[in-house]
This record gives C-alpha cells, structure tokens and sequence, in this order.
C-alpha cells in the first residue's frame, strides 16, 4: 500500500513537470510532436530507473560508511553522465533497433534534470531501496504523461488562433498553466 | 569596451537566458513563490555561474575537446558544493525552502550552454562580462516574477504586509500553476519589449 501510494504521489499528484517544475527544459524542446515526446519521456524513464539503481547502492553502501555525504552532488552526477554513456554503447551495439528509435534522445538525458532530481530526493527523502525505485517509476512516468499531453495540445494549436501577442512560447506556458490547475484535482485521491 | 558592454546588456533583455534561450527554466518557477527564495536563488546561480566560466575560460586551452563535458561538470559541480555548504550554514531556512534546486545548479542548463557556447571559446574578462549579464538577467526576471507572484497569492514582499487587510490573497499565484502563467506572460512581455527596442534602433539607424 504504501509503494502504491508512493507511486501515485509522485506520478499525479507532485507531477515532476507540471507541479514542480523539474525537467521544463526538455518539455518545452522535445514535445513538437507526440511520437518524439513519447521517445523522450521512454528514454528518460529508463535512464532514471537504471541511475536509482546505480545511485541508491553507491550511497548507502559506499558514500555514507566512508562519511563522504557531501561528495553526492559530484558523484551522482558522474554516475549518471557516464551510465547515459554505457547504455548508449550497449543500445547501439546490441539492440540496433532500440537504440535507432531512442539514440538522439540519450545524449540530450544525461543533464536531464528529472534524472539527477530522482537520484537526489531519493536519498534525501530516506527512501530504502525498493521505495526508490518505485519512486523512479512514478515520476518519470509521471513525466511521459505530462509530455503528451502538452504534445497533443501542440498540435491542435498550430491551427487555432491564438492572440498575436501570446503567439509561440507565451501560449505554450499559459496551456502548461491549465493543465496544471486539472492536476491539481488529483490532490484529493490521497489523504 | 562596446564589445564587452554588449555582451553584458545582450543577457539582460536580447539573450535573456530565461525568455529568449528558454534554458534553466527549472528552477525559476519553482523558488519564485516568494522573493527571498528568487533573490537567494539568482545570486546563487550568478556565483557559480561566474567562476565555472572564470576556471573554464581560464583552463580552455589544456582542456582535451573530447573530455570537456565531464570536466565542465566537475568544475560546476564544485561551485555548487561551495554553494550549497554556505547557505546550508548561514542561511539554513532559505536552504531548505530551496531545496533540491540548489543541487540542481549542476545541471542548470544555463551554466552547460554558457560554459560550452561561450567561455570554452573567449577570454576571462569576455566571460566575466557573459556570466554577469546572463546571471543578472536570470536574476531579475526571478525578482520580478516572485514579486508577482508574492504580492497578489500572498500580499507580502519579502514577508512584509504590503497590500490592505482586506485583500484576500489569489492562493492560485502561490499554486505551480500560477508560476506557468506569470511566466508565460513574462515572456510576452519580453516580446514586446524586445520589439520596440529593435524599432527605436532601426529609427535611429535610418534618422
């Protein structure tokens, strides 16, 4: 119960995106159109599952007994930087086709800051393992589903009117804006 | 010296690098709720941003092009430590109000693309002169919008009562959707401001 509920908060109701405003960078570039949010929001999922995994262990079980804590910020950001490199590696030589569909999008992931926020708040949030990576789950789940939406209103929007003064980035944040007052529904599905 | 003066005006309006460039749009959002997070937070990135291009412009010849990304990231990793420990110790209530944001100076997009575009390429004192103008205008656009956005949800600046006992606050500016939308206007007006300086330099041009 309390993985789902971990699982539902960090999806829905504390949106990595829209309700805390990590990772905008990349929402506001890479959602053009829905197939490319769609490959950018698997490959940061995949990426931010792999770095928990990689992350959490290295801490607890090397950082922490040693009294390195405030080395963290260098280290995990190494470790992701270089895990986004390994994977790229692997993709590329052993599943060609995986790495065609996801490859542009992997370099651009390594200063995702969804990513290196998973693997901060994981230990900041004292979460043991199986939580964090529950927690990796949700939000970057959470993460792909904020993507397309603001992909598909994209697309409806290239044909609509809008004001002459909120034409190209403006509107794009007031539409982020709405979206955002509908999540906040979701606040009352935990108590 | 009107070379230096451009680069150093073209961060604040022209280059801005929350507006224009769209880059570090992360944290802006979300620590201008109120206006001693915003000034905390654009001081704090306008220090690390100013010595990461110091040491890397410094550094820009022995620096291998191959292996440039991981020393560009422990370069700024280091100055967000420093960062990080200082307001830790004398400023413990803004650090935790900012939270994971300050870790996440590191991977601010602003410092990556300023250190990869511009002082990987130029000298010291033309960094110098890029990091203040892109911190500032980082900065300002924080102190405006968390101004915004502290008046009308909460009716204080910096913590003081500034609006009338009878205003009831707008919860919605306080709330990340009313960050989107002050910031979406923002830019709109950085459009139009934009704009009637090109117009006002091309009249003077044509004059």
């Amino acid at each position: 119960m309390d993985l789902m509920k971990i699982f539902i908060v960090s999806m829905l109701i504390n949106n990595i995106i829209l309700m805390r405003f990590i990772a905008l960078c990349s929402y506001i570039g890479m959602t053009n159109d829905v197939g490319q949010s769609i490959g950018m929001g698997i490959a940061v999922t995949f990426v931010t599952v792999l770095a928990t995994a990689a992350t959490w262990p290295l801490y607890h079980f090397v950082l922490a007994p040693l009294h390195l804590e405030f080395l963290e910020i260098i280290i995990f950001i190494l470790v992701v930087a270089s895990l986004v490199q390994l994977v790229e590696f692997y993709l590329k030589k052993n599943v060609p086709g995986l790495y065609a569909a996801m490859g542009i999008y992997l370099p651009l992931i390594t200063t995702n800051c969804a990513i290196s926020a998973v693997v901060f708040e994981n230990i900041s949030l004292n979460y043991n393992f199986i939580q964090s990576i529950v927690y990796a789950i949700g939000v970057s789940l959470g993460y792909l589903l904020a993507m397309i939406l603001l992909a598909g209103v994209r697309q409806r929007m290239e044909t609509s009117p809008v004001p002459k003064f909120l034409r190209g980035t403006p509107i794009l944040f007031i539409s982020t804006s709405l979206i955002g007052i509908a999540f906040m529904g979701f606040a009352g599905l935990i108590k | 010296m009107k070379k230096l003066w451009k680069i150093f005006s073209g961060g604040l309006v022209f280059e801005n690098p929350l507006l224009v460039l769209m880059i570090g749009l992360c944290s802006s959002m979300a620590v201008t709720s109120t206006v001693s997070n915003g000034i905390g937070m654009g001081l704090s990135m306008t220090f690390v941003l100013l010595f990461s291009e110091i040491f890397v412009s410094a550094f820009r010849k022995i620096i291998p092009s191959s292996v440039r990304m991981p020393v560009f990231l422990i370069i700024i990793g280091g100055f967000t430590t420093i960062v990080d420990l200082v307001l830790k110790a004398y400023f413990p209530a803004l650090s935790k109000s900012m939270g994971v944001f300050i870790p996440l100076i590191v991977v601010n997009c602003i410092i990556m693309g300023r250190v990869e575009a511009f002082s990987y390429k130029q000298s010291v004192l033309a960094s110098i002169f890029d990091s203040f103008g892109m911190g500032l205008g980082y900065t300002w656009v924080l102190i405006g919008m968390s101004a915004f956005r502290e008046i009308l949800g909460n009716g204080t600046f910096l913590g003081i009562q500034v609006m009338p006992q009878s205003f009831q606050p707008i919860l919605f500016f306080i709330l990340p959707p009313g960050g989107f939308l002050i910031f979406g206007l923002f830019i709109a007006f950085n459009i139009w401001n934009k704009n009637r300086l090109t117009r006002k330099a091309e009249a003077k041009e044509n004059a």
